[in-house]
């Protein structure tokens, strides 16, 4: 069985298209992130308490709420835990926002939600299964971590391919998987879920996913670039993409299986997790033909319009 | 080819049963007790606590100056400079002590103190106004916080070993914060943790000025309404049911926890509970100084209160000199006896601590993700093979071997490094099998172009190989870049899912370049010249 045989799709020609899309997604991604819904930190970043119960039976989110009032505390988010598969929905987070975890009375938000739950339920009708509590310190750390992380490994994948291939090269990349990156927290905000630690580790596996199929499709162009100089830049990024394009369907398809298994399977504990790979599986391998590639020839056609050279450098020779 | 074929071959059977081996250790009871046994589980499957902690090391800091100002005032005053006032002037800066002023015929005397032996941790200026301002050395200031970091980490350890949790986790935390991790596999009541922890938190003996008042007024009357400079009012019951008490103490302690060496429960003569103690040699000697001074029989008698935690607990007269054993007898039961010389004996905080984040998932959550993660990783990866044999045909059985072997390995790894698969490392597996797919796809891709081409077999493969060899490592070493950042500078579950990675890929390098190129192999070596290769 083959897919793609022999494509010859013009995907250079599309460009205004896709530059469209990803235009308006990234747009709407920001606006969501300053005007509506911000970027929904959890608790791991913004610091607080979050108290996960699980109730015998179905917990009505209103009594919860009025069970929290009557025991005075206010502010309590109260959220039903859904899970893609539709079980578990007898569980509830209770969060508290960060003014109640100061690094003093560290676990006072923890007491008074289960004193407040004791007092209101019969202590058989209820399970705390889970309790995070992060005081702003250690909040802000994890944020300032979670910025270098992924700042760092962006720098060190830039030097890499700067070594590999050509800066350009490098900075086609970055700028690709940046914009992955953008459409995803973009997604977060926009569906109003929590961006965790673990969501972190999952936009970081997004870049190296990124960058990954990026890289796949670099080679093939250099490849093609050291074997016909007189083609023009814009056919060998075309029949380069082309080439790798079952691969690339192939790869990615089975990639999104997995991590669509993850989602649908993998529990509520994992849901942030999975839709963040889900989202950046399908926008990675988007952004490796529709963003990487084309900025090569761009920047090629800006180095000509300068008068400076007319091919682009198909950096160190691939040794096979 | 084919000597060099049953070598490869040897080779990766060898690494098969090295890294099961991994898995599985030297089996014993069962073999899901042996998996069991090797491959630990994180918190977040298992259920337990995770707790970080902060050491304000700048208590610690500050009690050592505080030290150091009570010495240099009495070397001060034997080396015949009287008049002089030392003291820390910025609460701010704890680690400088000022000594002001000095009278001018007795300068050098006080210049040859300030440069001896003694204050050699301290760099030692003259301002402008005459005074001397010492202060403590970067170096020192660093060993003082390692010390104080260190020891906090082995009283902890010390009292969660009392708790009989088992395989705990307690170590230093983050890059240079101060911080300490504490797990604790199976613990799902993290309060309790915190009390133990924190009950442990500052001890010290310090002497008694005055009191027992009753309330802060009267203290202050007591005093003409103002507390010397080096003394502190600090509250306390001083005996078991005794209501609340306010004692003057002196600021400097004569003996802090980190002085004890050891301490046991035991009675006096009158069978009433005490705790016998031993301190350290250097703090015995100081010991033996204040208390020499202040016995019963003395001119200046004296009693001495035990403080923990910023409470007055004990305040007993001192009947005797005590150099480095002795005993303290009040009117305690003997469970409190009990308790006071266990904290006496695994050493309390050298400072005290705050909690910065605590997490805790209950057995059962732990149970459901485990199930859950397995059987999303169990679908995805049956998935990918059976499309994989429809897709590929033949050349599909090489890449389901390549992925069963892969998981083999990234277990086996995790067996011998005794690194711990968490949730996100399960996702982490997950992510392994799409790039071990990938590399294959990569590889099988090319044959197929080579094929198409109208090579033969075996030059299809040979080429294929060739040229996807360079993406793989390409594409490979730049995740690993990223998953070695990830470690460095991720904490907790974003830590595993990086070491399950990192791992996955190196066992991905393995099977993809090697394992399948020897299956392709010796499938050629058996076919016909020129007959076609199932891909």
């Amino acid at each position: 069985m083959e897919l793609f045989r022999t494509t010859n799709i013009d995907w250079l020609g599309k460009k205004w298209y896709f530059l469209g899309f990803s235009l308006i997604f990234s747009v709407l991604g920001v606006l969501s992130m300053l005007f509506w819904h911000h970027i929904p930190l959890g608790v791991d970043f913004k610091g607080g308490t979050q108290v996960r119960v699980a109730f015998e039976q179905t917990p009505n989110e209103d009594h919860i709420r009025q069970a929290m009032d009557r025991s005075g505390v206010h502010n309590a988010r109260i959220q039903r835990v859904s899970d893609p598969s539709g079980h578990a929905a007898n569980k509830v987070i209770i969060a508290l926002p960060e003014s109640t975890a100061t690094d003093q009375s560290h676990d006072a938000g923890r007491q008074s939600v289960e004193s407040a739950l004791s007092a209101n339920y019969h202590d058989s009708a209820f399970t705390v299964e889970q309790v995070e509590i992060v005081g702003p310190t250690a909040g802000k750390q994890l944020q300032k971590q979670a910025w270098l992380a992924t700042l760092y490994s962006l720098i060190g994948m830039l030097i890499y391919l700067w070594f590999r291939f050509e800066l350009i090269y490098g900075v086609a990349a970055v700028v690709a998987v940046f914009h992955d990156t953008l459409i995803t927290v973009g997604a977060f905000s926009l569906t109003n879920q929590e961006i965790t630690l673990t969501v972190i580790a999952a936009i970081l596996t997004l870049i190296g996913y990124s960058m990954n199929d990026t890289i796949v499709v670099f080679d093939r162009i250099r490849e093609n670039l050291a074997l016909s100089r007189r083609e023009s830049l814009h056919d060998v990024v075309n029949r380069s993409i082309n080439q790798t394009l079952s691969r690339t369907v192939i790869s990615s398809g089975l990639t999104f299986l997995t991590v669509l298994s993850l989602y649908l399977f993998g529990g509520e504990v994992l849901h942030g997790f999975s839709f963040a790979l889900v989202v950046g599986i399908l926008i990675g391998t988007y952004s490796s033909i529709a963003v990487a590639a084309p900025m090569l020839v761009a920047y090629q056609d800006w180095r000509v319009s300068k008068g400076k050279s007319v091919t682009l450098p198909a950096g160190k020779r691939a040794k096979v | 080819m084919g000597k060099n074929l049953a070598g490869k071959s040897a080779f990766i059977v060898a690494v098969l049963v090295i890294f099961c081996f991994g898995i599985v250790g030297i089996p014993h009871g069962g073999l899901t007790q042996s998996i069991k046994d090797r491959i630990h589980l994180g918190l977040d499957l298992k259920g337990g606590t995770h707790l970080v902690l902060e050491v304000h090391v700048a208590e610690a800091l500050g009690s050592a100056t505080d030290r150091d100002v009570a010495r240099l005032e009495a070397d001060l005053q034997k080396a015949g400079v009287v008049g002089a006032t030392v003291g820390k002037t910025d609460p701010s800066r704890p680690q400088t002590i000022i000594v002001s002023g000095i009278p001018a015929a007795k300068l050098s005397d006080a210049r040859s103190v300030l440069q001896g032996t003694d204050y050699s941790t301290y760099d030692v200026i003259t301002t402008a106004d005459g005074n001397s301002a010492l202060t403590m050395k970067v170096g020192a200031v660093r060993d003082l916080e390692t010390r104080t970091l260190d020891t906090s980490i082995e009283t902890i350890r010390e009292r969660i070993d009392k708790l009989g949790v088992s395989e705990p986790v307690i170590q230093k935390y983050g890059l240079g914060e101060n911080q300490i991790l504490v797990e604790l596999p199976g613990v799902d009541d993290p309060a309790r943790v915190e009390e133990i922890i924190q009950s442990t938190a500052k001890l010290s003996i310090h002497a008694v000025t005055g009191g027992p008042y009753e309330s802060d007024q009267t203290a202050l009357q007591a005093n003409a309404g103002v507390i010397p400079p080096d003394s502190m009012l600090v509250h306390g019951t001083g005996s078991a049911g005794a209501p609340d008490q306010i004692w003057l103490l002196k600021r400097v302690s004569e003996v802090e926890g980190t002085d004890f060496r050891d301490a046991q429960p035991g009675q006096d003569q009158n069978g009433r509970p005490n705790i016998r103690f031993n301190l350290t040699t250097e703090a015995g000697d100081r010991f033996y100084k204040y208390t020499q001074a202040h016995t019963a029989s003395s001119a200046t008698p004296g009693s001495m209160a035990i403080v923990l935690d910023n409470k007055v607990r004990e305040v007993a007269g001192i009947q005797s000199a005590i150099r480095d054993s002795g005993e303290i007898t009040g009117a305690f039961t003997q469970q409190q006896a009990n308790d006071l010389s266990l904290m006496l004996r695994t050493g309390a905080l050298p400072a005290s601590i705050s909690y910065l984040e605590t997490r805790t998932v209950g057995p059962s959550l732990g149970a459901a993700s485990i199930h859950q993660g397995v059987v999303a990783a169990i679908a995805g990866m049956l998935a990918v093979m059976i499309f994989m044999l429809i897709y590929y045909r033949g050349a599909g059985i090489n890449a389901d071997l390549a992925l069963m072997l892969n998981l083999v390995i990234l277990l086996g790894f995790m067996g011998f490094t005794g690194s711990t698969l968490t949730l996100p490392g399960i996702a982490g597996v997950i992510l392994t099998i799409g790039m071990g797919v990938d590399s294959n796809v990569l590889i099988f891709e090319r044959i197929r172009e080579e094929l198409r081409a109208g090579k033969t077999a075996a030059a299809a493969v040979q080429q294929g190989f060739a040229h996807a060899w360079v993406t793989i490592i390409d594409t490979h070493v730049t995740t690993i870049v990223s998953a070695m950042i990830l470690f460095l500078f991720g904490s907790g579950p974003v830590r595993g899912f990086a070491v399950t990675l990192a791992f996955g890929l190196f066992a991905n390098l393995f099977t993809a370049v090697l394992v399948s190129r020897v299956i392709f192999d010796a499938i050629l070596q058996k076919k016909e010249r020129g007959a076609a290769l199932s891909i």
